[in-house]
């Protein structure tokens, strides 16, 4: 990198050899009211431990800040600010800023301190990826943006974001008998485009929490390797997708299992495959069929079978046609999208 | 070497002169204070400040993270949480731009962050208009902000020192705009006195954030969901900090008067001859440049007329500002801003003064509105003449509409 760039000593956080080396400390502890099952709260449980207590965590308007941050019984043990729904981006960059001029100008201690910045899918892929983006291209700060991705606006009733799946039931994209699909975007390729986007972004992933090991370790590279860098979690939320609150953990896995979902990551431009995703590309195992997944949940219970289909012809594109299979969908050709009518 | 040393100091002591606007003033005001964080985005008037911070930080002598934000949401949202951890901040913007980071402005006072931006006044789209409007920057009269108008290039720099002392004396812990016009003062050179370092530093302690600071040493929990358990004692601890701006100003007045040397009277309005006046005009910013010609003018013609210029909108000096309004027969509110639908249909201003003087005890005088010089309109002479015969007419107890657009195309 040109010297121009001025990047400051990170904290060298190796990954963890397996969970019995996790250590017992927790910085996102009792007293927060997320839902029964909340995968996303386990995320901030995860996020945390990874990090560890020197570590400063801003979070985004959404369920993460208004269920876990009640006055006089906040869950965080390490600093926690709430940042506006859009700010993710600019609250990372801004405490990574304040921090960096403060320490060079000698008025405080210099020492690395982890800077994360949270947001849900609303405030991540729709409502604050300007900022993301903006916080993306600066190569002088280090921090972390985590987007936690409940697949909906979860926390104000379960409204459809971007990144939404296609076809499901919210409380803006009701089935009705005039139109079963009310929702026909697809969900946006985050992890994907910041990557592709933003060439001097060092680490972008995505991760499931299912898989816990795999998360934490993503999270530690993510703040080891220096400059503002980028991890999309996908949550099942037993709210917003309507199933029982047992089944979180299973649905994660089927969501990678069944290809929906690929863990991979992006370090210093170079793809990898990772986790599950990258037993299923090498045919170690096999991706199980889409319906699996999709008839778990109350969301998706108005499909008929075209629509089932649909989804599972959109999700192989995904990994036979896309040039960068499941993480940049460009073609060699134009494909024809039928959906179903 | 040694008379080197000597000469180095001699220079950190002594103030020197430099031709400058008043963008470029703040800009020294930044240099001077050691600000660690400063994010820019461009809109006009008031990018000429970051463009002048620029050139600062390129030539190494202003040392502070620099940061070209993707709008001005982003510009404001980064800045406030660098002074979440401790870092002295600037910020800035213009017209839409400020409207644009809406959001963030609300944010910041009710977070009791101690942000000091610059308002270049600008018109509010649409239709498009770069010159001076004073919308902008009233946006957020409500929210907890201190605003100020200044009317001269030095006025804007030393503003600014006040501005960070006040704002981040542990009482106040509130941000603070300094409105600057856009064109009129943004662009307009004026030999400055650009004080001294040391000086500078007697009157400008260091940013303590104290126990609000967000740091791994102090893990608090900052802006949690308090609902209708807390919110109303929060709002009203901000109400109380509020309350303290008007004896922290006028202290940090006093003080700049005894480090500096240089003195501003009332800190919260400036009277231009009203010693002897029978009507006065007020208003606020540059309109004081062509109201004092013409008030200077008038007064050749035997017209006993004065003029307020209003510095300090929040606080509103309404007690003050009311004892002194009541000694005039009739006072004509020049309001380069609009209120549509508000009661009268009169400005901000107007209305701010008619109930600072209408609610106090002792006379009270009519108070006329006057919309002029919206975008940046020039205020002539018979502008100003046309005013000043309407107050007249108050004044003898003639009837006058209560808000009347001056300057207008008929």
């Amino acid at each position: 990198m040109a010297t121009y760039v001025n990047i400051e000593p990170t904290q060298n956080l190796e990954p963890f050899k397996g969970v019995k080396k996790l250590p017992l400390e927790e910085y996102f502890t009792s007293g927060h009211r997320t839902c029964q099952g909340c995968e996303s709260a386990l995320v901030m449980k995860m996020m945390v431990k990874a990090a560890g207590p020197r570590t400063i965590v801003l979070g985004s308007t959404g369920c993460m800040y208004v269920a876990n941050t009640t006055y006089y019984s906040t869950s965080w043990v390490v600093p926690w600010m709430h940042t506006q729904l859009g700010s993710s981006g600019s609250a990372a960059l801004g405490t990574a800023a304040g921090l960096k001029a403060l320490m060079r100008k000698g008025k405080i201690k210099n020492e690395p301190i982890n800077v994360i910045a949270f947001c849900g899918d609303g405030g991540g892929a729709d409502m604050g990826l300007g900022a993301i983006s903006a916080t993306l291209t600066h190569p002088d700060y280090n921090c972390l943006i985590l987007m936690y991705d409940n697949e909906s606006y979860a926390n104000t009733d379960i409204q459809l974001s971007g990144s939404t799946p296609w076809g499901a039931n919210t409380t803006f994209s009701t089935p009705g008998p005039a139109k079963r699909i009310m929702h026909h975007r697809w969900k946006k390729n985050m992890a994907g485009m910041m990557a592709a986007g933003h060439p001097t972004c060092r680490y972008v992933a995505t991760i499931c929490m299912s898989y816990g090991l795999h998360g934490m370790n993503s999270i530690r590279k993510a703040l080891t390797i220096g400059g503002p860098t980028f991890i999309h979690s996908l949550d099942p939320c037993p709210k917003g997708w309507d199933y029982d609150p047992i089944q979180s953990h299973e649905l994660g896995e089927l969501a990678v299992n069944t290809g929906v979902w690929p863990l991979y990551e992006v370090e210093d431009g170079v793809l990898r495959l990772t986790g599950r995703t990258q037993q299923i590309a090498d045919k170690r195992i096999p991706r199980q069929p889409v319906r699996d997944y999709l008839l778990r949940q109350g969301r998706f219970a108005h499909f008929t079978d075209d629509d089932i289909d649909y989804f599972q012809s959109k999700v192989d594109e995904m990994w036979h046609k896309w040039l960068i299979p499941g993480a940049i969908p460009f073609h060699k050709e134009i494909e024809a999208d039928n959906p179903p009518a | 070497m040694a008379q080197m040393v000597e000469t180095l100091e001699q220079q950190h002591k002594t103030d020197e002169t430099a031709l400058i606007t008043g963008s470029e003033a703040i800009a020294v005001a930044c240099k001077l204070a050691d600000v660690d964080v400063i994010t820019a985005y461009p809109i006009r008037p008031y990018d000429t400040v970051m463009q002048y911070v620029s050139k600062l930080v390129s030539h190494g002598e202003l040392d502070c993270e620099y940061i070209v934000a993707e709008g001005e949401h982003s510009q404001f949202e980064i800045v406030k949480h660098a002074s979440a951890v401790g870092a002295r901040v600037f910020c800035g913007s213009s017209g839409v731009g400020w409207m644009y980071a809406m959001e963030a402005l609300t944010v910041t006072p009710a977070l009791r962050i101690p942000m000091v931006a610059m308002v270049g006044n600008r018109a509010l789209d649409d239709p498009g208009a770069f010159g001076v409007e004073h919308n902008d920057a009233l946006t957020v009269r409500d929210l907890g902000w201190m605003l100020v108008w200044v009317d001269t290039a030095q006025e804007a720099l030393d503003t600014a020192l006040i501005a960070y002392r006040v704002a981040e004396d542990r009482r106040i812990f509130l941000p603070c705009a300094i409105s600057c016009d856009g064109a009129f003062l943004t662009h307009s050179q004026a030999l400055v006195k650009i004080p001294a370092q040391e000086k500078v530093n007697e009157f400008l302690p260091r940013y303590n954030r104290g126990d609000l600071l967000l740091h791994p040493d102090n893990p608090i929990t900052v802006a949690p969901q308090v609902n209708e358990d807390w919110v109303m004692e929060i709002r009203r601890q901000n109400y109380a900090a509020m309350e303290r701006t008007t004896a922290v100003i006028k202290e940090a007045y006093a003080d700049f008067e005894r480090i500096f040397g240089r003195s501003y009277g009332n800190p919260f309005f400036e009277e231009y001859m009203t010693e002897d006046a029978d009507i006065v005009l007020m208003g606020m910013g540059t309109l004081s440049i062509p109201m004092k010609v013409a008030i200077r003018q008038m007064r050749k013609e035997g017209k006993k007329i004065g003029f307020v210029r209003l510095r300090w909108f929040r606080p509103f000096p309404a007690e003050a500002l009311a004892k002194s309004l009541g000694r005039f027969k009739a006072v004509g509110v020049v309001d380069r801003d609009y209120s549509f639908g508000s009661p009268y249909m009169s400005g901000v201003v107007t209305h701010e003064v008619r109930t600072a003087l209408y609610s106090a005890p002792g006379p009270k005088p009519p108070v006329l509105c006057f919309i002029c010089g919206l975008g940046g309109r020039e205020v002539t002479l018979p502008d100003i003449t046309r005013m000043t015969e309407s107050v007249y007419q108050a004044a003898e107890g003639k009837a006058q509409p209560l808000t009347q657009w001056i300057g207008l195309r008929e």
